[in-house]
């Protein structure tokens, strides 16, 4: 299991990084953390003729945090995730998810825009991403352009970024105070890709009903998906058992899960209908006590 | 290509390719075989070395990638004269048996206490999931960890930390 | 309930009293916790190259030609080696691997072939060795070989296997190896006179062992004095030495097989693998030393997989529920070859579905059923595992069935120690060594199911069944085992004196991290009556003795062990004597203190001072044909989330009878490491195969091992009330009980939680998805 051969540079600007992308003709591959790159490489289902290591590119490592949402570069690792405080109240599904993600040594190296890249169907970031209308910035030689996480993703380890291209931020909106939340998973095994999961949350009116409810879903299609039509049962209701569960039975129905060595199709289906619940009134939860604090 | 960073406190200057992994560096360039190659995808840790004091899988890092680094492995836990305090409690614990797992887990735990010394049993669990071991089945190893807490200035070892009971009981011949 | 830390001896402080029953501290831990252990792949040698194996993609296929011309000609390839050159002459066949354990004429068709010649019968089989500077250089090389091969259909269970539609070896009738039928008593009578006869199917997953450090070989070829010294031997070095010297047409004397550190076993290290001989062959065509390091997916490719059978099972009872007879068939997929223990596994299925109880009538047939997967072999509780769980449901179920407390169903059969010896059914047809007879030693199975139900608290447990708290389903569940050990047929030891006055020992038990070093030591410091400090303990390699047989069927405390006690009479029996000499007294007056000898006249001299002009060197041996059985039993609480299938572990606790604990905190290790494993099995590991006889589960993001988050709450205690009588030190083999009783235990736990939906765990795993699964199909039936 030793990777086939290739050659190596680390350019120390972005301009740089991005020509050598250009010059390699679709050849050449970039390389963040390298942990979901190293393992296709020692298997050998990818041979690049250069890898371009992006460590010395200033920049693209910050968490800005802003009134107008969370900014993580590229090369932000899920350790700097983990360890940021301000996301608590910044952007609460990514710092709930970011204890799902992998293992101690991968969140050392592992970073946002190698995740979104590798684009795989059940990692948290992309599912986070899609939940919550992150955009997704992306350079190249030929300029930068945005696209929303919802057109990012195209299909299992696919996505709409060209040979050329790299991934240098994503941007979510702002979290306003008094939006719930709650994110679910069950894998195998800690730290495991979840057999399926979710992101939920939403906004409660001055009747305390659910409004703009947003359901993000992993491992339960081949790609992150939101499920607008159990969003749409939500929404205008007050987020009771009821409604939760009438909701988490329409997630259910608008999921097209496969099967797979840890889990068949229907179990899948299963998993995001009892998820779903579960978030919803994990989060309903919070609205309740948000009410009880403003009395 | 050229490549030079520290590794247990000493500089080193080596010739790699650049497909040569930190792990194949290490234990063949360097000679420094305490790091163990268990997967090379990157799933059991036992290749775990401390880069710039974060835990890193060296089978899933490039040697090159190292330049101006600071590498520390197994080798560079302790000198001749004695277990670091860490090394100790695995001893003292049982916390191995076929032994080739445990590099990477004195590596994983030295870098978590170093940051963390007072990392719950929860979080030393946690941490430790991402290190396969066969023999032990764990619990030791955990206990372990708890045990050496205290010398990194976390909290006094208390054996019941681990909810687990390690009982032999004699009742004599009968026959 | 948490027990103190025990009283750990650093080895170098000399205990009060015997180092036997004391929990010494680790000799290998100083070597091992610095890095500085030698495993397969630390051995590096001057100009040494690296191999690598280009392995079949498909199943099943004729083999035409394997063409490495173009890898050849590739920079820093030395050699490209197929079966052409390994049987020499045109038309010559290559070797094939012989059995070691239960070697039955019959199985003769079957032998793996050391490399494929003209068929190919499992993915990732052998069809070329690259030899190159660098293995890196030698992979990149494989993808040059050009295989002309001819597809055949896959044979991808044994069900197809047992159709023979398609046979897999030329010079057969069947894909049927051999039955193994296990029969006492008289089993229609027993099932004639029973009120209840418990019937079920049973499924059992492959599994894996996956060491953590892969198989290696270094083999080192001696131009000059044309030997080859084989680095990386495991755990039966002797017969593997012979086998490859055989295979080479060397004598075994030019073949060392050299031990160091080993990285686990669990019963996968005992095959004589096919490397063993392709890399020595290939250390000797290059002339070179040649180091193969297998790849995490080889191994789980080519290593000995287990487990994998199906049957049915049934079981008599009697109204007061003593159950009369156990009857049935199971069909073990031994997948591709035998190769040298494959057929461990299907024999104690065969054998041990009475477990541990006292069950007159027995008649129960294990076919070996070959197919196109990887070759199976011993895994840590071969057979026991899959049994122990047939015979435990079937009383879980047939005492429910008859409206009896499994329990108290479960007393009522367990052997006693007024049944001792008890003999377990025979099994035919067996290995020329053995009557196929098995007794068990010494004990009382109640003893240990007593102390379990007592521990665990089972009484005040019972209000847990079936409860629902927090959305979970609540369970708990009991079941007994027996382990078998220290299998013969013998074990020798040396002891030295060197020049120095210093004790070496030496033993051809091997270690595969077990702790050998340290067990065997506090054996032979007691022995001896010198600190273990004094003595160096050498064990495993050719070079040490004559003979030698090593690890398997947890024999080494016993065998091993025992051949020491046998040494160390002979050693001091030989210092006595040659003390006596300058001593001026008769041997028998020569009292040994420590290392120095006493006459009754004061007079003293130090076994450096002996040393100086006496050589003592003695030989120790011990023989046994009979085997050692440790018992007990285990008892879980459970939490099954019946929405996700997902099953908490909320006590688990076994109690083993092991006679004798020579370190009791090492031993303690082996059996929560082994729970562990068990619980792999039961919940995790499944080792998945396709139609195509494709492996799916290629990498360990896929055969899922046990991690330190899943299994935290654990416990076991250890008893020593009935030693074993028939070795000196009264041990008894128990490396695998925490492993054997696990799957059992689980399923009646697990069944006991969702008793109210009637689910009835018989296949293995227990994966949430799999549960989820069966909880649906029991509540819409």
């Amino acid at each position: 299991m030793k990777p086939p051969q290739f050659e190596y540079a680390a350019p120390a600007s972005l301009s740089e990084a991005l020509a050598l992308l250009t010059a390699s003709d679709g050849e050449a591959k970039p390389l963040a953390g390298g942990q979901s790159l190293m393992p296709v490489l020692a298997f050998r289902l990818a041979s690049p003729s250069l890898l371009v290591d992006l460590r010395h590119i200033p920049g693209l490592d910050r968490i800005e945090v802003g009134a107008d949402g969370v900014r993580l570069g590229a090369k932000v690792r899920w350790r700097d995730i983990e360890r940021d405080t301000r996301l608590a109240t910044a952007l609460p599904p990514l710092a709930e998810a970011i204890g799902h993600v992998a293992h101690y040594q991968i969140r050392n190296r592992g970073t946002v825009g190698g995740s979104l890249a590798h684009a795989d169907p059940a990692a948290e970031l992309p599912g986070i991403a899609v939940a919550c209308d992150a955009m997704i910035e992306i350079a190249s030689s030929r300029g930068t352009r945005k696209v929303a996480a919802a057109d990012f993703f195209e299909g299992a380890l696919t996505t709409v970024l060209a040979s050329d291209e790299l991934i240098t931020a994503i941007a979510f909106p702002a979290w306003p105070a008094g939006r719930v939340s709650a994110f679910e998973e069950l894998a195998r095994r800690h730290g495991d890709f979840a057999m399926a999961g979710t992101a939920v949350w939403f906004d409660v009116d001055r009747l305390g009903h659910a409004s703009n409810t947003h359901i993000g879903v992993i491992g339960a299609s081949d790609r992150p998906r939101r499920l607008h039509a159990a969003e749409a049962v939500l929404n205008g209701k007050p987020a009771d058992a009821t409604s939760i569960a009438a909701a988490a039975r329409a997630a259910a129905q608008a999921v097209d899960p496969a099967d797979d060595l840890h889990a068949s199709a229907a179990y899948r289906r299963n998993l995001i209908e009892v998820l779903v619940e579960r978030a919803l009134t994990r989060a309903s939860k919070q609205a309740d006590s948000a009410v009880k604090g403003s009395h | 290509m050229k490549v030079s960073f520290k590794v247990n406190g000493k500089p080193v200057a080596t010739e790699v390719e650049p497909r040569t992994t930190l792990s194949l560096c290490l234990r063949d360039n360097l000679r420094l075989t305490g790091t163990h190659v268990g997967c090379e995808h990157g799933v059991c840790g036992a290749c775990t070395v401390i880069v710039d004091g974060d835990a890193v899988r060296s089978c899933l890092t490039l040697a090159v990638q190292m330049e101006g680094c600071d590498v520390v492995t197994v080798e560079g836990l302790s000198d001749e004269a004695a277990l670091s305090p860490l090394q100790a409690a695995f001893r003292r614990h049982n916390a191995l048996q076929c032994g080739f797992c445990t590099p990477g887990m004195l590596t994983t735990a030295h870098a978590l206490l170093s940051e963390e010394p007072n990392a719950s049993v929860e979080r030393i669990r946690e941490v430790l999931s991402g290190n396969l071991c066969r023999c032990t089945g764990y619990l030791p190893i955990v206990e372990a960890v708890l045990d050496a807490r205290a010398a990194y200035g976390g909290p006094a070892y208390q054996p019941a930390d681990a909810g687990h009971g390690a009982s032999h009981a004699s009742a004599g011949a009968a026959r | 309930m948490n027990a103190p830390v025990p009283d750990l001896l650093p080895e170098s402080t000399p205990p009060d009293g015997p180092y036997v029953g004391r929990s010494m501290q680790r000799v290998e831990d100083l070597r091992l916790l610095r890095g500085r252990g030698t495993y397969a792949d630390d051995v590096a040698l001057p100009g040494m190259l690296h191999a690598a194996m280009l392995r079949s993609s498909v199943a099943h296929a004729r083999l035409r030609s394997v063409d490495a011309t173009a890898a050849r000609a590739m920079p820093g390839v030395h050699a490209v080696i197929t079966a052409t050159e390994i049987a020499g002459a045109p038309g010559a066949k290559v070797p094939t691997v012989p059995l070691r354990l239960q070697p039955l004429a019959c199985m003769e068709p079957y032998r793996q072939p050391v490399i494929a010649q003209d068929r190919i019968r499992h993915v990732g089989e052998v069809l070329a060795i690259v030899v190159a500077d660098s293995l890196a250089l030698a992979e990149d090389a494989l993808e040059a070989i050009e295989v002309d091969l001819e597809s055949l259909p896959p044979v991808a269970d044994w069900r197809s296997s047992a159709a023979d539609q398609t046979l897999l070896f030329d010079n057969t009738s069947t894909n049927r190896g051999v039955t193994f039928t296990a029969r006492r008593g008289d089993i229609d009578a027993a099932f004639g006179k029973a009120t209840h006869v418990q019937r079920e199917r049973f499924t059992i997953q492959r599994q894996a062992p996956v060491t953590m450090e892969t198989r290696g070989v270094v083999a080192d070829w001696d131009a000059v004095n044309s030997r080859i010294v084989v680095y990386g031997a495991a755990k039966v070095p002797y017969f593997n030495r012979r086998t490859s010297a055989d295979m080479l047409g060397m004598k075994h004397s030019e073949v060392d097989f050299i031990e160091g550190d080993t990285g686990g076993s669990f019963g996968a290290r005992g095959e004589f693998y096919v490397e063993d001989f392709l890399v020595p062959f290939a250390a000797r065509h290059v002339r070179r030393p040649v180091k193969w390091i297998s790849d995490r997916r080889e191994d789980l490719m080519t290593m000995a997989q287990s487990r994998e059978c199906e049957a049915e099972a049934e079981m008599a009872f009697a109204a007061d529920g003593t159950i009369l007879g156990v009857r049935g068939t199971a069909w073990c997929d031994l997948g591709a070859y035998p190769r040298t223990n494959g057929l461990i596994q299907p024999r104690n299925i065969a054998h041990f579905l009475t477990n541990a109880y006292r069950i007159e009538a027995v008649e129960f047939a294990s076919h070996v059923q070959f197919t196109n997967k990887g070759p199976a072999g011993t895994y840590r509780a071969p057979g026991r595992s899959e049994t122990t769980m047939f015979c435990e449901r079937l009383i879980d179920l047939g005492a429910r069935a008859i409206g009896l407390d499994p329990v108290e169903v479960r007393r009522r059969n367990l052997v006693t120690a007024d049944d001792m010896p008890w003999h377990f059914a025979s099994v035919t047809p067996s290995e020329p060594a053995s009557t196929g007879v098995t007794e068990a030693d010494s004990g009382d199975y109640r003893s240990t199911f007593e102390r379990c139900l007592t521990e665990f608290d089972w009484a005040g447990k019972q209000a847990l069944q079936g409860k629902r708290i927090d959305g979970r389903h609540h369970g708990i569940g009991v079941a007994c085992f027996i382990e078998g050990g220290a299998a013969g047929p013998r074990e020798n030891a040396k002891i030295e004196m060197a020049s120095d006055g210093s004790v070496t020992l030496y033993v051809g038990s091997t270690s595969v991290g077990q702790g050998l070093e340290t067990s065997l030591g506090q054996i032979a410091a007691d022995a001896l009556g010198i600190p273990m400090s004094a003595l160096t303990l050498l064990h495993g390699s050719t070079t040490y003795l004559s003979e030698g047989f090593g690890s398997y069927h947890s024999r080494s405390t016993v065998m091993g062990g025992s051949a020491i006690i046998d040494a160390a009479g002979k050693f001091k029996q030989a210092v006595r004597e040659a003390a006596a000499v300058y001593l001026e007294c008769l041997a028998d007056q020569v009292v040994l203190e420590g290392t120095q000898a006493r006459s009754p006249r004061g007079r003293s001299i130090s076994f450096a001072e002996l040393a100086r002009s006496e050589k003592i060197i003695v030989e120790g041996t011990f023989a046994n044909h009979h085997h050692t059985w440790a018992y007990g039993a285990a008892a879980a609480h459970v939490a099954v989330d019946a929405r996700t299938g997902h099953v908490a572990i909320v006590d688990y606790l076994v109690v083993e009878d092991v006679g004798r604990a020579v370190n009791p905190l090492l031993l303690h290790g082996q059996v929560i490491g082994g729970t562990v494993q068990g619980l792999g099995g039961a919940f995790l590991e499944d080792m998945i195969y396709d139609a195509e006889g494709q492996m799916i589960t290629g990498t360990l993001a896929d055969y899922l091992l046990p991690t330190a988050t899943d299994f935290p709450q654990l416990r076991a205690i250890t008893l020593e009330e009935y030693p074993s009588p028939i070795n000196p030190i009264g041990a008894k083999g128990a490396g695998e009980g925490g492993t054997i009783v696990v799957a059992a235990v689980i399923a009646n736990a697990v069944a006991n939680a969702l008793a109210e939906y009637g689910v009835n765990p018989t296949s293995l795993p227990l994966s949430p998805s799999k549960l989820w699964q069966m909880i649906e199909t029991a509540r819409a039936a």
